[in-house]
């Protein structure tokens, strides 16, 4: 390429830049002279605009899902009610309108406090809720005064109800005000609308199947934040109503039995885990915590030292005590350590070699000569002590793990104590110590370092009550994916256990005989006691000389209809002192209240017409 | 001559244009805060791409003319190539537009937007001056083959912005005015056959352009709530985070292509008015630029460059003030968004070289 053209192509492509930079300013004042117009000739129409039609897009709070017994009883419910919401942006100052609304409306620093918290997280353009449950009188004064609080909205929603109360408490839980933590822990976009979540029980657990899918609303509103008029609407979706396996009536009746005792009452259906009854007592009052308690009142709940907030049934551990004689029992039978005939020589104690320490029977002077069905009808510890030295303690574990002791049930609710199963490798994990030849024989009649929960007691003993079905307990009725596992006992060993435990009940000699009487079914259960202090060897244990707090638990665990057991029930009645005299009683007073249930009367029907069918 | 290859990495930006580009940038983040409802994750995620982009500008910067000469075919050939893999397996809502690379989802028709006028200026470098018909030809062949894939995608508002660089390199190569005058005139009598094979939503674009009361709760929304909240600003606006309009969600792109309403109505006409001004600046800098170039590839690339960059500036103000349809082109480094920032300061890296190899360069 030539000089002369080279600047030739420098000269034009200037002059084509110059006329390009001079088409760009003429667009740049044209466009400026478009916001210039828009800006300051249309300025004071557009702003009317802004301050008269501004569109506020409200999510739409689903309906939560309710929840039901098996029969079809409600046991929590949505009720209407009012609370309160301030919108920061059409708040001018803040401070000044809180204090005005004290005036009107009883605020406590708590709601104050927390609402100032929650509004830190939120969009200006976002309502937040300062106080729920609005009194009627509330209302009506508020809407009086409204004209002084722009921003400051009354809106009706749907307040959670429990209808049942206290009753059940540790098994629905409760919904209670979304926190700061909840907030950041859920789905914004799911739970833009909502301002409850599930804190505990099956409200928390099925927190999201129970909370379905918000809507939303384009509303048109003034300058003021009022709405004006609705634009569109998308529906929410409500959330997935539940029935749980749950018995209300059974559970009332459970209650009453226990009376005045603190304790648990489990009850389950041996056939598929269902939990039919579910009793942790003391028990709180749940309604009040949904409109927000007072830190007061659950200090209060927290402190007690009768512990109601605490669910028993799931997270007390206790000594299973001679509770669990039918299960070492079995652990000896499967192991082949022991045939049903074999007898053990009762003289009121046992003791290892070459050591002094006597481990005592019960029953001054011992039990004579025993099998194994007698020792379980008598509870004699001598030949559990002996059964168990001979099995060691590794083998015991190995034989009682699939009892799904020492194990988390998969009961649908949170925070379940998996108890312990005491084994060697436990105990040097946890305590770091070796395993002591005692601790073997003390474990044989369920002493020692055992911890079971009411729950996991019932569903060892669904496992005898089924001959061999480890069911998952549950709550929600339908509840899918359950994990079922069978243990393989001789059908002749069952026997042999199942009937000790009926003769626990019904024999003369039965240490629970009191209960047996004027049962319309054969009833198989066993009593224990659980120590609560450590009693020296030869120390007398006289109840009445026992200050309450220190006196043992009263357990029971019961099956019936003993030859096709339809009901399993665990009781544990804290500082009720011996199992026979208290917690037998109340096992009983349940299993008659469950002939009584839907459940109970149909699996009576079905029993009738084989009773016929004999006598003809 | 030394090796300018390799002898100048490093600094080598213009400072004018530089500060002016960073001002923009921190104007746009203190905008996408108040915009994205004062979300510093946002502000976080767009500055990584801002500082991405720098780092880009600073590789092009880098990289001397000729080399970027010599890759002209091969940069074109792999656009196309890319453009064809989105037609086969691309992905995208709606439109495919999008490659995944596993790592990052890359847009090809953004690569384009810098290969094609690379590729046409390579084309018309050499030739004399003011081009005759057959570079004309071989041009339109050219940009036709990217522009109609990109089209097909369909991105209608991109395949016009990547055809009109392709023109614009034409332009600044001198091509004769009765031929520009009869491009314009062809382009306007195709306009009615371009309504037929619109998709149906580009229609509506265009019917709502032409009447924003139409429907004014579905398309024509943010046209009318767009010029609300510029009008509401007014002279000197709302103040910073302070702009109701935009605080009430009524904008469904108010971080991206309507950040420009959100601007005017906290900033006001001193906002709109001040953008504008390093904008126009930002231009005026990089003609300068080219013009003291004696290098014809180079300049003619960065010529096309600087009049590209005003096109998006001009088509953004345009729709977001309602005097042009809703095409969906962002605001040059002040939109939410990473792949049309990372193209810019690309474009401004190639600029940059030419400013520092223009010494150095000799045929």
């Amino acid at each position: 390429m030539d000089m002369r053209n080279r600047i030739s192509d420098a000269v034009l492509f200037r002059r084509r830049t110059i006329t390009a930079w001079a088409v760009v300013v003429v667009i740049a004042f044209g466009l400026s002279s478009r916001f210039l117009y828009l800006q300051v000739s249309q300025h004071e129409s557009l702003t009317a605009q802004s301050d008269n039609n501004r569109i506020k897009i409200e999510p739409l709070a689903a309906n939560r899902g309710l929840i039901y017994d098996r029969n079809g009883e409600i046991l929590a419910d949505n009720r209407p009610a009012y609370r309160l919401s301030l919108t920061s942006e059409h708040i001018a100052d803040m401070d000044a309108t809180l204090q005005a609304l004290a005036e009107v409306i009883d605020l406590s620093e708590e709601s104050i406090s927390r609402f100032q918290q929650l509004a830190a997280l939120k969009h200006r353009f976002q309502g937040v809720p300062l106080k729920f449950r609005l009194t009627e009188e509330e209302v009506a004064r508020f809407a009086v005064l409204r004209y002084r609080f722009p921003g400051v909205e009354v809106i009706p929603y749907l307040t959670r109800h429990y209808p049942r109360g206290d009753q059940l408490a540790h098994v629905i839980g409760y919904v209670g005000r979304m926190d700061s933590r909840d907030v950041q822990n859920v789905d914004p976009g799911v739970y833009r609308a909502t301002t409850h979540i599930g804190k505990s029980g099956v409200e928390r657990f099925y927190e999201e199947r129970l909370h379905g899918k918000p809507g939303l609303r384009r509303m048109e509103v003034s300058a003021e934040g009022r709405s004006i008029r609705e634009l569109e609407r998308s529906a929410p979706i409500s959330g997935e109503s539940l029935r749980l396996t749950i018995d209300a009536n059974l559970q009332l009746a459970a209650i009453k039995a226990l009376g005045a005792f603190a304790g648990a009452v489990v009850v389950l259906a041996p056939s598929n885990g269902e939990v039919l009854a579910l009793v942790s007592q003391p028990s709180f009052d749940p309604n009040p915590f949904v409109g927000g308690v007072s830190r007061q009142h659950y200090a209060q709940l927290l402190s007690s030292n009768k512990r109601p907030l605490f669910n028993r049934a799931i997270q007390g551990g206790y000594e299973p005590g001679s509770t669990m004689k039918p299960f070492i029992a079995l652990a000896g039978l499967r192991s082949e350590e022991v045939e049903p005939e074999d007898t053990v020589h009762s003289i009121g104690y046992f003791q290892l070699p070459n050591q002094e320490r006597k481990y005592r029977d019960w029953k001054r002077g011992g039990h004579g000569v025993v099998d194994l069905r007698d020792a379980l009808i008598q509870s004699v510890n001598v030949y559990f002590y002996e059964l168990a030295v001979r099995l060691g303690i590794d083998r015991l574990e190995e034989n009682l793990a699939p009892f799904g002791l020492g194990a988390k049930t998969g009961i649908d609710l949170m925070g379940e104590n998996p108890g312990v199963l005491p084994s060697r490798a436990w105990k040097r994990k946890k305590k770091g110590l070796p395993w002591f030849p005692g601790e073997t024989v003390i474990a044989g009649i369920g002493q020692g370092f055992f911890v079971v929960t009411p729950l996991q007691l019932a569903r060892a003993v669904t496992v005898i009550a089924s001959r061999g079905k480890l069911v998952q307990p549950h709550l929600l009725m339908d509840r899918q994916t359950l994990h079922e596992k069978q243990i393989s006992v001789e059908p002749e060993h069952w026997d042999v256990v199942i009937d000790g435990m009926i003769g626990v009940v019904n024999d003369i000699r039965g240490t629970a005989r009191r209960i047996g009487a004027g049962s319309r079914f054969l009833i198989a259960g066993k009593t224990g006691t659980a120590q609560v202090y450590g009693q020296e060897e030869d120390e007398e244990y006289v109840e009445s000389e026992v200050a309450e707090h220190l006196r043992h638990h009263a357990l029971f665990v019961a099956f019936a209809p003993a030859d096709a057991p339809e009901v399993v029930v665990a009781v544990v009645a804290e500082h009720g002192g011996g199992g026979a005299r208290v917690a037998a009683p109340i096992a009983r007073k349940v299993i008659d209240a469950y002939m009584d249930t839907p459940l109970g009367k149909s699996a009576l029907r079905r029993r009738v017409p084989e009773k016929e069918g004999d006598g003809i | 001559m030394g090796r300018p290859t390799l002898r100048r990495i490093g600094l080598q930006l213009d400072p004018p244009l530089t500060i002016a580009l960073m001002l923009v940038c921190l104007l746009g983040l203190a905008v996408l805060f108040s915009a994205s409802g004062q979300s510093e994750q946002t502000v976080v995620k767009q500055s990584v791409r801002l500082l991405i982009g720098v780092i880009v500008m600073l590789g092009m910067a880098a990289l001397p003319i000729p080399l970027l000469r010599t890759w002209a075919p091969w940069l074109y050939l792999l656009a196309i190539s890319l453009l064809v893999a989105v037609w086969l397996l691309g992905e995208g809502r709606g439109a495919q537009r999008w490659l995944n690379l596993g790592v990052v989802r890359f847009q090809p028709s953004e690569l384009t937007k810098l290969a094609l006028p690379i590729m046409v200026a390579w084309l018309i470098q050499h030739r004399p001056q003011p081009i005759g018909w057959r570079e004309l030809g071989m041009a339109a062949v050219i940009i036709g083959i990217p522009v109609l894939l990109i089209a097909r995608q369909p991105d209608l508002g991109t395949a016009l912005l990547v055809a009109a660089s392709g023109f614009f390199v034409l332009y600044f190569a001198g091509l004769r005015w009765r031929v520009l005058a009869s491009i314009t005139f062809l382009g306007m009598i195709t306009a009615p056959v371009l309504w037929y094979v619109m998709h149906e939503y580009q229609r509506d674009r265009v019917r709502t352009f032409l009447d924003p009361e139409r429907d004014p709760l579905g398309s024509g929304w943010n046209i009318i709530q767009s010029k609300i909240a510029i009008g509401s600003g007014g002279l000197s606006g709302k103040g910073w985070l302070n702009g109701t309009q935009s605080h009430l969600e009524f904008l469904p792109e108010r971080s991206t292509d309507f950040i420009l309403a959100v601007l005017s109505e906290e900033f006001g006409l001193t906002g709109v008015i001040s953008l504008l001004g390093l904008y126009l600046f930002i231009i005026t800098r990089s003609l300068q630029i080219c013009v003291t170039s004696r290098d014809n590839f180079g300049r003619l690339l960065g010529g096309t460059i600087s009049a590209t960059f005003f096109v998006y500036v001009f088509v953004n103000f345009g729709m977001v003030s309602g005097i042009l349809p809703v095409v969906g082109v962002p605001l040059p480094l002040v939109s939410y968004g990473g792949t049309s920032a990372v193209t810019l300061f690309a474009g401004f890296g190639i600029l940059m070289s030419i400013h520092a190899h223009k010494s150095l360069l000799r045929d």
